[in-house]
């Protein structure tokens, strides 16, 4: 044999790839999926079908507009899991052409404008969802109450279409406020928490997901068992979401200690909206988000006190799509200034004194 | 003993059960032996035999040249048939002045030296009979030992660090010397703390040899002031600078030597040799070597005269199961790849690993997803996407300034990496270009120098010139005024 090509070590290697990593992702989605697909019906499924449909068809497309080969880029699975956290979380009746239009801000703005897969600055379902929730406001918060698929108000499978290509016959008679949304309109208009939250809030329900809101994002018991397997495979680690749930929930107590009237506490925060998506899935994105366990930490603090900011004081009920793209943003410069210490260095970098050592020059001058 | 935590580190598979359990055999004389006058760092040797003279076994064939080189000497006897260009074992397959032994199957050597007492020497006479016996370290850097030996008699050593670790995957030949030799290991760590006059040492094995802990605990049982450190598996474990602060908690300083913490390292086969050397006379003509890897028909440890070749280690060791898809010198971490199967094994040979495709790394590599593995497991802290990021777009000094001086390329990164990205690849590049960057920087700085005090001398005897003139005119006017 003769081996012309040099090659550097390490001549053997993990066998944890990048389609693997995706498939994980993939894994830890499916209870929190198929719990929605049940919740929500026909109309959920056809949604997501779609959703995942555009995305595949406009990474293909991007795909060939830049000359890359499809074989490796289309099916290493990142598409598939944007679409995928796009689709839970939408609103579960949505149109087909939020899915469409959504899959296709995600896939060739927020991701391949920036040169395709790992380039990208900004979580490109957020950027879709944030796009989708600004541009189309009443589509976006058109939350259906729970019909359990082959329950008697379930939707057949041709009405589910029909919901999904041609609109929801009668809006009102099947949706209602997400419980964020109740809390902060009823707030605003002087009533104090405790007397809407017997309304609208049960911890157990909101915790096992029977209320309304984003297809996937009701069932905090299910996101959290999707979280655990993400963390037991190693896909992703605890700096993220342990900092940004303990500072959402460490901001809510403290708010809600001052003035209980007024400030939710932190089973609210944590067990409404899209927090459990976000905390395990998608400020976790590898891409996004600082590479260094101590960004993370930072990272995770800032998308949870942004969200708590934005819920609390913001213009929109839920700040779960804003906070993390405003710490999307920010990514760059926490691993600009959060490093960890290199060996044989100090701190801030200069090599460490040895008692009676010889000076020398620094090699990385 | 306080154990400090060491950062980073990945735990690939280790295949060496195969190996570990099985005694070292010996291998018949091959027809000729290969000797390569550059298997150290530093200069390059210069052959001391002419062709056709005929030498013994252990006889100085090439001689050192200058301070940092090391001697070489014949691993048996024969007559020495050419001495010219052949294949050296690196990846870049180019020649180097090698010269050939035909062994003439007596095996005649020279007279054993009468039983001394190293114990008696002095710490420079130790360190030349070191370096007479041609001895660098065999854990894979090759750096002659007694230079090191000198270095750490200047500063004052407190401990010795034995580095038994060997925590590269298949390799056992460090293994199977602790297990074999366990008593000619301790004594040599006891002449090389003579000679440093160091109060202590430790040797260090990684958890997965238990059997070689055992040994050596018994070995080194009759001196309290040596003792034997289990450390965890984890690899870089073996990587002096994580085995220092793992025992002594301390860091070796960036750009620094662990003799300015009062530590020094040297592997288990160079202390063995380094026994060898001060109680028999031996020069350094054989040593330990792993023949592993999914094609080797019968993986096992050799005990290999230094110039037999790759391709007859391999032959009498049983063949080839299968044809490899990579030929390796080393461990698959940081072992390099060989031309192909015909060069010779050289001091630093730890072992010959023959891959299979299975077993190999991927080559198909993706874009950079940003998950950070690489950090997370760098034993040096560093953040090798950061450091590649750069490195592609040719911002060398960029890399630099973030650590690419600080990397110890062990491969932790590349190996975790799910892009696959060659990461140990693009820094060994970038450090060539950095340090010919900075050569280039040096050159052109001793120029300037020179230029500038060039000039500078020029317009000081100008001025000179010109002061004496205004002075003689000065005498002149003046005499001048005298005759007026």
């Amino acid at each position: 044999m003769n081996q012309t090509v040099p090659v550097s070590g390490p001549h053997v290697h993990i066998s944890m790839d990048v389609p693997t990593i995706m498939a994980w992702v993939i894994v830890a989605c499916l209870p929190a999926t198929l719990y929605g697909f049940y919740q929500f019906g026909w109309p959920a499924i056809s949604l997501f079908v779609v959703t995942i449909s555009a995305a595949l068809i406009g990474e293909a497309f991007a795909l060939k507009l830049a000359g890359k080969s499809l074989r490796i880029h289309l099916f290493d699975g990142s598409a598939l899991v944007t679409a995928w956290l796009l689709a839970m979380s939408l609103p579960p009746w949505a149109p087909w052409w939020i899915g469409v239009l959504g899959s296709g801000i995600a896939i060739l703005i927020g991701k391949q404008v920036f040169g395709g897969i790992g380039q990208n600055v900004f979580n490109p379902a957020m950027v879709a969802r944030v796009a989708l929730l600004i541009s189309f406001p009443v589509e976006m918060t058109t939350w259906i109450d729970p019909r359990p698929l082959l329950s008697a108000q379930a939707p057949g499978f041709m009405d589910g279409l029909g919901i999904t290509f041609i609109g929801i016959p009668d809006v009102d008679a099947v949706s209602s406020a997400s419980t964020l949304g109740y809390i902060k309109t009823s707030v605003d208009q002087g009533l104090t928490l405790s007397e809407i939250l017997p309304d609208i809030f049960d911890p157990l329900s909101a915790f096992m997901g029977t209320t309304n809101g984003s297809m996937g994002e009701t069932s905090a018991f299910f996101l959290l068992l999707g979280g655990l397997i993400l963390l037991f495979r190693g896909i992703i680690s605890w700096h993220i979401p342990f900092s940004m749930i303990t500072v959402a929930a460490g901001l809510a107590l403290l708010a809600n200690l001052i003035e209980p009237s007024t400030y939710p506490g932190p089973s609210i925060h944590l067990l409404s909206g899209g927090m459990m998506l976000g905390v395990f899935f998608i400020a976790t994105d590898p891409t996004t988000s600082p590479s260094t366990p101590m960004g993370g930490i930072v990272f995770g603090a800032g998308c949870g006190a942004l969200e708590w900011l934005i819920r609390t004081w913001g213009g929109y009920p839920e700040g779960l799509g804003f906070s993390i793209l405003i710490m999307n943003s920010l990514t760059p410069l926490i691993d600009q200034y959060v490093r960890p210490r290199v060996y044989g260095r100090n701190r801030r970098g200069t090599p460490l004194k040895v008692p009676g050592g010889k000076k020398r020059k620094d090699s990385r001058k | 003993m306080k154990l400090a935590r060491t950062r980073g580190g990945v735990h690939p598979e280790y295949h060496k059960k195969p190996t570990s359990a099985l005694p070292v055999e010996s291998l018949p004389l091959p027809q000729m032996l290969y000797l390569p006058l550059q298997q150290h760092v530093g200069t390059t040797a210069v052959p001391v035999v002419k062709v056709g003279e005929y030498v013994r076994k252990g006889q100085m064939i090439a001689s050192a040249e200058g301070h940092l080189s090391a001697h070489i000497h014949a691993p048996t006897s024969g007559k020495i048939k050419f001495i010219a260009d052949f294949t050296a074992p690196h990846p870049s397959g180019l020649p180097t002045l090698t010269i050939q032994l035909e062994p003439d199957g007596l095996d005649i050597a020279d007279d054993e030296l009468p039983d001394r007492d190293p114990f008696a020497l002095s710490s420079r006479e130790i360190s030349s009979i070191v370096s007479e016996a041609g001895i660098v370290g065999m854990g894979g850097a090759a750096f002659p030992s007694a230079v090191k030996l000198d270095q750490g008699s200047k500063g004052q050593i407190h401990t010795l660090i034995i580095n038994g670790s060997e925590c590269e995957p298949y390799l056992t030949c460090d293994d199977r010397l602790m297990q074999e030799h366990a008593d000619g290991i301790v004594d040599g760590a006891r002449i090389m703390m003579h000679a440093l006059n160091a109060p202590c040492a430790r040797i260090a094995i990684e958890g997965n040899k238990p059997e070689a802990i055992a040994t050596m605990k018994a070995a080194a049982s009759s001196w309290d002031n040596i003792a034997v450190v289990p450390m965890p598996v984890c690899y870089p474990m073996g990587s002096a600078k994580q085995m220092i602060q793992f025992i002594t908690g301390k860091e070796v300083p960036a750009g620094g030597r662990s003799a300015e913490l009062g530590v020094l390292v040297h592997n288990v086969a160079t202390t063995f040799a380094v026994h060898q050397a001060l109680r028999t006379g031996r020069p350094l003509i054989s040593r330990l070597v792993t023949v592993g890897g999914g094609a080797i028909r019968s993986p096992r440890n050799f005990h290999v005269l230094l110039g037999t070749l790759v391709s007859d280690l391999i032959e009498s060791s049983g063949g080839l199961k299968e044809s490899p898809a990579r030929l390796l010198s080393g461990g698959p971490m940081m072992g390099q790849i060989m031309p192909h199967a015909h060069v010779p094994i050289v001091k630093n040979t730890s072992g010959i690993i023959a891959l299979i495709g299975s077993e190999l790394q991927k080559d198909d590599t993706r874009p950079c997803i940003r998950c950070g593995r690489c950090v997370s497991v760098c034993p040096a802290g560093l953040l090798p996407l950061q450091m590649a990021a750069r490195i592609r777009v040719d911002d060398v000094d960029g890399a630099a300034k973030i650590g690419l001086t600080d990397c110890i390329s062990c491969g932790s990164c590349s190996y975790v990496c799910p892009s696959n990205i060659p990461l140990v690849h693009y820094f060994t590049f970038a450090k060539g270009e950095l340090s010919s960057r900075r050569e280039q920087q040096r050159q052109n700085d001793h120029i300037r120098g020179l230029t500038e005090s060039r000039s500078k001398r020029l317009a000081e005897q100008k001025r000179a010139k010109a002061e004496e003139l205004a002075k003689k005119k000065a005498r002149s006017n003046n005499s001048k005024e005298t005759v007026n």
